[in-house]
C-alpha cells in the first residue's frame, strides 16, 4: 500500500494542467467562475473539446472510442484537475448512461447508430424513468408501449426529466406487458424527441430555475428496432445502469474545490476583529466537513481499486451516493451561512453575474444553489432508498 | 404558572387564524408575493381597521396596550399562512422601538400613522461587514448645526422598498465595534442623498440596500439619546426575535402536518410511504422539534414580559432552537415530499425558504449559541 503517484502519473497531471491552460475557453471559464448557468451550446462545445483530447468518454471500452485507455489513477487525476479548474460538469445522460447500455446490450446496428453521436455530443439525451406515480418504486411504472407490426405505440407520462428541453432523444423504461412480477414487463426503449405526440412541459423548481420537465407521450410511434436488449429485459438494464449512475454521483473532486473556495472566501469576511474563517464555530464545521470528505474520497478510491481488480460497483456505490450528496448539501449550506444576510436577495438565472445584484459579487448564485441541491438526496434513488439497499445487500437485513 | 390565553387574546388568535384560513389561501399568497408591492395593501388596511397593527403598542403611544403575547399570537397565525404583509418590520422592529423610546412628536408623526395603516417603516441596522453584531457600525453621523449628516451603507433592510421612514443606526462617537457611540435616526425615505436598491428576497418578501451620501437629518429625529442607540436597538431586536420565532413556529406546524398528510396519501411499493418506519421516526422528530420551539417561545415571551433577569438569555436560546429546528423541519419536509418538495408550485418549498431566512435574520444558530454562552 502506498499513496504516492508514479512518475508517469505526475507527467500525466502536467499534461492535464497544460491542456486546461490552452484549451479551456475563456468565455466558458468566465461564466463558470461567476456561476452563471451555461447555455446548451457551451456545454456541448466543452464536451467536444474534451472528446478531441480523448478525455470525454473515459469509461467506455476503447473499441468504441479509438482512444487510449486511462488507468484508474489517471482518471482520478483528470477528474481532480478538471474540477479544480472549475470546468463545466459534463451531462451524463448520453455518455454515462445511454452509451453503456447501448454498448453492453445493444445490437451492432444500434451501436453504430447511437454511439458516435454521443461521443461527439451531437445528440443530447435525457432519461425517462420516473413517472408521477412511480418515483422510488420505479418498477411500478405505467407508460405503455404496445407492439403493433414493426412499431411500438407509446402512451403515458414521464416526469422530473432533467434537461428534456434540450434533448434530441430520450431513453425510456416502458411497460410492454402486464405481468404478475411487475419488473418482468419492463423494456428499454430509445425514442426520438421529434416524434409526433411528444410534449415537453417545464417544471420550475424552488430555486426559480427550469431544469426538469414533464414529458407526455400520446400515441407516439417508435420503430421496434429502437428496443435495447430483449423485450421484458428493461429492468435488468435499469439496474445495471443505476450502478453506473451512482458511482459518479459523489463528485469528490468538485467538493474539494468548493470546500477550498469556501475557506478562501470566508477568510476575507470580517468578523469583529478577525475573519469568519478564524471563528471557532465556523471553522469547526469546515474541518468536520473536510474529514468526512477525505473519508469519502478514500472510500471511493478503495471502491475504484476493487473495480480495477475486476470487481463490480455493487451496493458499495450506495455509500458514495449517500456520503457524496450529503457533503454537497452541507457545503452548499455553509456557503449560505457564510453570506448571512447577503444570501437573501434573490435573483433569477438571467440576473446572476450582472451588476444589478447587491452584496459580494459571488453572492447571487449561493442561495439558488443551496435550494437546488436539496434534489441530490432525492434523485438517483433517494438516500432513504440507498440506505435500504445497503441494509439489504450488505448487512443482509 | 399559567399557559392559557385570556379572553381578548383568544379572540385575536381566532380572528387572525380565520383571516389566514379564509382570505389567505396559497394562490392569494403567491399572487401578493409576486406583485410589484410584494404584499396586499388592502390586507394592510384591514389589519389596521381590525386593530391588529396597534395591538401591542402602549396606550400612551396611541395603541391598544397589549403585550408581546398578542404579537406572538398574530405572528404565529401569520406564519401558518406565510403572510407577506410586513407586520414584523413596520410594527415590531420599528414600531415597538418608537413606542418604547420615541419622543411624543415622533410617536404622533411616525407611530400613529403606522398604527392606522398609512405609513410603512423599516429598521436599518445591518452593514456589509457587521453580520449580526448590532454594535458593528461604520455608517457615521456628524453634527452640523441643528442637523446631522449621515454617510454610509445599510444592508438588506427588510420592507425597505415600502417604508417611507427608516430608522438608521449610525456612529456618532467611539470606534467601529463599540456599543457606545451609536445613535438611531428616523430618516425620510425621500431624503436627498438616500438611494435605495430594491429587490426581492428568497422568501418572497422585499428588501433594500441603502446608500447614504450626506443625508441631512434634524436633531429631532434622534430616537432616545445621542450615543445611546445600542441598548434601544438591542431591545427592539429582542422583541423582533420573539415575533419572528412565533412566525417560525406557525410555519413549522404547517410543514410537519403537511408532510404527515402527504405521506399518508402518497403510495409507493403498494403502500402509503407513511408506513415506512424511517419516515415515521423522521416525522416524529420534526414534530418534537416543533414542540420544543413552541415551549421555548412561550417561556422566552413570558420572561420578556415579566422583565426577568435572564430574559435575554432565554431569547438567544429560543433563536438558536428556531434556527436548528427550522432547518431540520424545512429540509426534511422537502425530502419527504420527494421531487414534489423541490417544485415552485407546491407550498412546501416556500415554507422551507422562509424558515431558511428566519434562521439567519437577527442572528443564526452560531451567533446565538455564542451569545447564550456569554450571557
Ligand atoms: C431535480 C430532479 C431531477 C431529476 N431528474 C430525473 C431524470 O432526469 N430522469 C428521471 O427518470 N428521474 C429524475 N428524477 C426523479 C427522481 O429519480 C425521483 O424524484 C426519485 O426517484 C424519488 O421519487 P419521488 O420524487 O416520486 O418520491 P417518492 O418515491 O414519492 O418518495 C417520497 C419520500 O419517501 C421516501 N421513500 C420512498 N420509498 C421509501 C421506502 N421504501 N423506505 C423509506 N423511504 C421511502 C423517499 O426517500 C422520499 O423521501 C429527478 C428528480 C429531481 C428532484
Ligand atoms: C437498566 C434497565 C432497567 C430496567 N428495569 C426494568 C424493570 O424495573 N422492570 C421491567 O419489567 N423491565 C425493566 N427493564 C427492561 C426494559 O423495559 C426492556 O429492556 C425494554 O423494554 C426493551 O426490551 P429488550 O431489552 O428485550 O430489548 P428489545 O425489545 O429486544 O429491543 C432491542 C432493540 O430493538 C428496538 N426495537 C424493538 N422493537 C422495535 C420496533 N417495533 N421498532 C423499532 N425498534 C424496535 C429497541 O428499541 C431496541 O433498540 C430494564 C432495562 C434496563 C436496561
Amino acid at each position: 500500500m502506498d499513496l504516492k503517484f508514479s512518475e508517469a502519473d505526475v507527467t500525466f497531471r502536467e499534461e492535464v494542467v497544460n491542456f486546461l491552460e490552452t484549451e479551456y475557453p475563456d468565455d466558458i471559464k468566465e461564466k463558470q467562475d461567476k456561476r452563471i448557468p451555461l447555455e446548451k451550446d457551451e456545454i456541448v462545445r466543452w464536451q467536444q473539446i474534451l472528446n478531441k483530447k480523448g478525455w470525454f468518454a473515459i469509461n467506455w471500452p476503447t473499441e468504441y472510442t479509438n482512444q487510449e485507455e486511462l488507468s484508474v489513477t489517471q482518471k482520478y487525476i483528470l477528474q481532480e484537475e478538471l474540477a479544480k479548474a472549475n470546468t463545466p460538469t459534463t451531462i451524463p445522460f448520453g455518455v454515462g448512461m445511454c452509451a453503456p447500455v447501448v454498448y453492453t446490450f445493444g445490437t451492432d446496428e444500434q451501436k453504430e447508430k447511437f454511439l458516435p453521436s454521443i461521443l461527439n455530443s451531437e445528440v443530447w439525451w435525457c432519461q425517462g424513468y420516473s413517472e408521477p406515480g412511480s418515483g422510488s418504486d420505479l418498477a411500478s411504472l405505467k407508460t405503455k408501449a404496445e407492439l403493433k407490426g414493426d412499431k411500438y405505440i407509446v402512451n403515458g407520462a414521464k416526469t422530473w426529466t432533467t434537461l428534456a428541453q434540450h434533448a434530441d432523444w430520450i431513453f425510456c423504461l416502458v411497460r410492454t406487458e402486464t405481468t404478475d412480477i411487475k419488473q418482468e414487463g419492463i423494456s428499454f426503449l430509445l425514442i426520438d424527441m421529434k416524434t409526433p405526440g411528444i410534449e415537453v412541459k417545464p417544471i420550475i423548481t424552488i430555486d426559480g430555475s427550469h431544469e426538469v420537465n414533464m414529458v407526455y407521450f400520446d400515441n407516439v410511434e417508435v420503430p421496434a428496432e429502437n428496443l435495447v436488449g430483449e423485450q421484458g429485459q428493461g429492468w435488468n438494464i435499469a439496474k445495471f445502469l443505476l450502478a453506473h449512475e451512482r458511482s459518479g454521483i459523489a463528485g469528490i473532486a468538485a467538493l474539494k474545490r468548493e470546500l477550498s473556495r469556501l475557506k478562501d472566501l470566508s477568510s476575507d469576511i470580517p468578523l469583529g476583529e478577525g475573519t469568519l474563517l478564524e471563528d471557532v464555530q465556523f471553522r469547526n464545521k469546515i474541518e468536520e466537513t473536510e474529514i468526512e470528505l477525505t473519508a469519502t474520497e478514500f472510500t471511493e478510491l478503495r471502491t475504484l481499486a476493487a473495480m480495477s481488480q475486476g470487481g463490480s460497483p455493487g451496493a458499495e456505490s450506495s455509500i458514495l451516493k449517500i456520503k457524496g450528496t450529503e457533503l454537497q448539501q452541507t457545503i452548499s449550506e455553509l456557503f449560505v451561512e457564510m453570506l448571512a444576510y447577503y444570501a437573501h436577495p434573490f435573483y433569477l438565472e438571467n440576473e446572476i453575474g450582472t451588476n444589478e445584484t447587491v452584496g459580494p459579487d459571488y453572492a447571487a448564485p449561493v442561495m439558488p444553489h443551496y435550494l437546488n441541491y436539496r434534489k441530490v438526496t432525492i434523485y438517483g434513488g433517494s438516500n432513504e432508498i440507498q440506505r435500504n439497499v445497503i441494509s439489504k445487500a450488505i448487512l443482509g437485513l | 404558572m399559567d399557559f392559557t390565553f385570556n379572553e381578548e387574546q383568544t379572540l385575536i388568535q381566532d380572528q387572525v387564524d380565520q383571516f389566514v384560513q379564509k382570505e389567505y389561501d396559497w394562490e392569494t399568497r403567491q399572487s401578493l408575493s409576486n406583485s410589484d408591492l410584494g404584499f396586499g395593501e388592502s390586507n394592510w388596511q384591514k389589519f389596521a381597521e381590525l386593530g391588529w397593527l396597534g395591538i401591542s403598542v402602549s396606550e400612551d403611544s396611541g395603541g391598544f396596550g397589549g403585550s408581546a403575547i398578542e404579537s406572538m399570537l398574530i405572528m404565529e397565525a401569520f406564519g401558518k399562512g406565510l403572510v407577506v404583509e410586513p407586520f414584523l418590520e413596520t410594527m415590531i422592529m420599528a414600531g415597538s422601538l418608537i413606542d418604547d423610546h420615541g419622543s411624543d412628536e415622533q410617536k404622533s408623526s411616525v407611530l400613529e400613522p403606522a398604527i392606522s395603516g398609512e405609513m410603512h417603516l423599516a429598521l436599518a441596522y445591518a452593514e456589509p461587514q457587521s453580520r449580526f453584531n448590532l454594535s458593528d457600525v461604520v455608517t457615521e453621523a456628524k453634527s452640523d448645526g441643528e442637523n446631522y449628516i449621515l454617510n454610509g451603507y445599510k444592508s438588506v433592510v427588510m420592507n425597505g422598498p415600502s417604508a417611507s421612514k427608516i430608522i438608521v443606526s449610525a456612529r456618532t462617537s467611539s470606534s467601529q465595534l463599540d456599543e457606545n457611540g451609536i445613535t438611531l435616526f428616523i430618516v425620510d425615505s425621500d431624503s436627498k442623498g438616500l438611494a435605495k436598491t430594491n429587490y426581492k428576497t428568497v422568501d418572497g418578501r422585499r428588501a433594500s440596500d441603502l446608500t447614504l451620501e450626506n443625508v441631512s437629518v434634524s436633531r429631532d429625529n434622534i430616537i432616545g439619546g445621542l450615543d445611546s442607540g445600542f441598548e434601544i436597538l438591542d431591545s427592539a431586536i429582542d422583541k423582533s426575535i420573539l415575533a419572528i420565532s412565533a412566525e417560525a413556529v406557525g410555519a413549522m406546524e404547517v410543514l410537519y402536518k403537511t408532510t404527515v398528510e402527504y405521506t399518508k396519501t402518497r403510495e409507493q411499493f403498494g403502500t402509503s410511504i407513511g408506513k415506512f418506519q424511517v419516515l415515521q421516526h423522521r416525522m416524529v422528530d420534526m414534530f418534537m422539534e416543533y414542540e420544543q420551539c413552541k415551549s421555548l417561545l412561550y417561556m422566552a415571551t413570558m420572561k420578556h414580559e415579566e422583565g426577568a433577569p435572564d430574559a435575554k438569555k432565554a431569547i438567544s436560546g429560543l433563536k438558536y432552537q428556531v434556527g436548528k429546528a427550522g432547518k431540520f423541519i424545512g429540509q426534511q419536509a422537502v425530502q419527504l415530499h420527494g421531487g414534489m418538495g423541490v417544485t415552485d408550485e407546491l407550498n412546501v418549498g416556500h415554507y422551507f425558504k422562509r424558515l431558511t431566512t428566519v434562521g439567519t435574520i437577527f442572528g443564526n444558530t452560531d451567533y446565538h449559541l455564542k451569545k447564550y454562552t456569554s450571557l
